[in-house]
């Protein structure tokens, strides 16, 4: 199973649709960062609305390709993570503190914009 | 006394059965009437209690039962393992231990993702972690 990865201008724009397991997470890690290399993107959005279980592995997975992408030079947002994960998360005692995120898509493009000072 | 509905359970010996098992909560914890939060917080604990056995122990199993004693109803998860055990259970029980360098969130959170939780560990023979949610 493999993420698709849509380029946009300078940005690069993902949703997840499908349910994650472990080995589509790290696949998706480095096919994004190999997407970055390609395309030069400066920006990127991960679209979490469909996603309705994020647990702590996917969660690091997740923290990780933001801090990845950010030595590569490319800032991550992740938008639209849903209230029942959001509570899950800070359950498990995961809080993702440097992770930039918004509400959605468009505010998550409004945040890449400002972030990247264009 | 309690009544057992339904029971039925998920061995776990690679990776994808994680997904298996936590599929299969969250269609029980729907089917029994739990929102979509509790609903995710059940799902959420059986993917960590499934990773932990992936990780540990290598196989095991996840059990399911559905609980009804007339006034409430809930969920029950055994996961269950005969790995290498827990030398010191009440050191995973605290929060920020890890071996596995922070590849699970560990016991603490499992045990706040739920009602009820229960641990029983010996070295050398396997890990049982028992967990319950009610139905509010």
């Amino acid at each position: 199973m493999r993420i698709p990865i849509l380029k946009l201008h300078n940005y690069l724009l993902i949703s997840i649709q499908t349910e994650l397991d472990d080995k589509t997470a790290i696949q998706f890690q480095e096919d994004l960062l190999n997407k970055i290399h390609e395309t030069w993107a400066s920006g990127v959005v991960i679209d979490l609305t469909s996603v309705d279980i994020i647990d702590s592995y996917i969660a690091k997975v997740l923290g990780d390709v933001v801090s990845m992408s950010d030595l590569m030079g490319a800032k991550v947002v992740l938008t639209g993570i849903q209230p029942a994960v959001a509570m899950t998360l800070i359950d498990l005692g995961i809080h993702l503190k440097d992770v930039p995120t918004a509400l959605d898509l468009e505010q998550g493009l409004i945040k890449l914009r400002q972030e990247l000072e264009e | 006394m309690m009544d057992i509905q339904f029971q039925s359970f998920i061995p776990i010996k690679k990776e994808w059965d994680i997904v298996a098992a936590r599929q299969q909560g969250r269609d029980m914890s729907k089917q029994i009437g739990f929102g979509s939060v509790d609903q995710a917080r059940i799902a959420t604990a059986i993917s960590e209690l499934a990773r932990n056995i992936y990780l540990y122990a290598e196989q095991g199993k996840i059990c399911f039962e559905i609980l009804d004693d007339m006034e409430h109803k809930g969920i029950k998860i055994i996961a269950k393992d005969d790995g290498p055990g827990i030398p010191d259970v009440g050191k995973v029980m605290e929060d920020g231990y890890t071996t596995s360098g922070g590849l699970g969130a560990g016991l603490p959170g499992i045990k706040r993702l739920m009602d009820y939780f229960d641990i029983v560990s010996e070295e050398g023979k396997g890990t049982e972690v028992t967990v319950q949610k009610w139905l509010r």
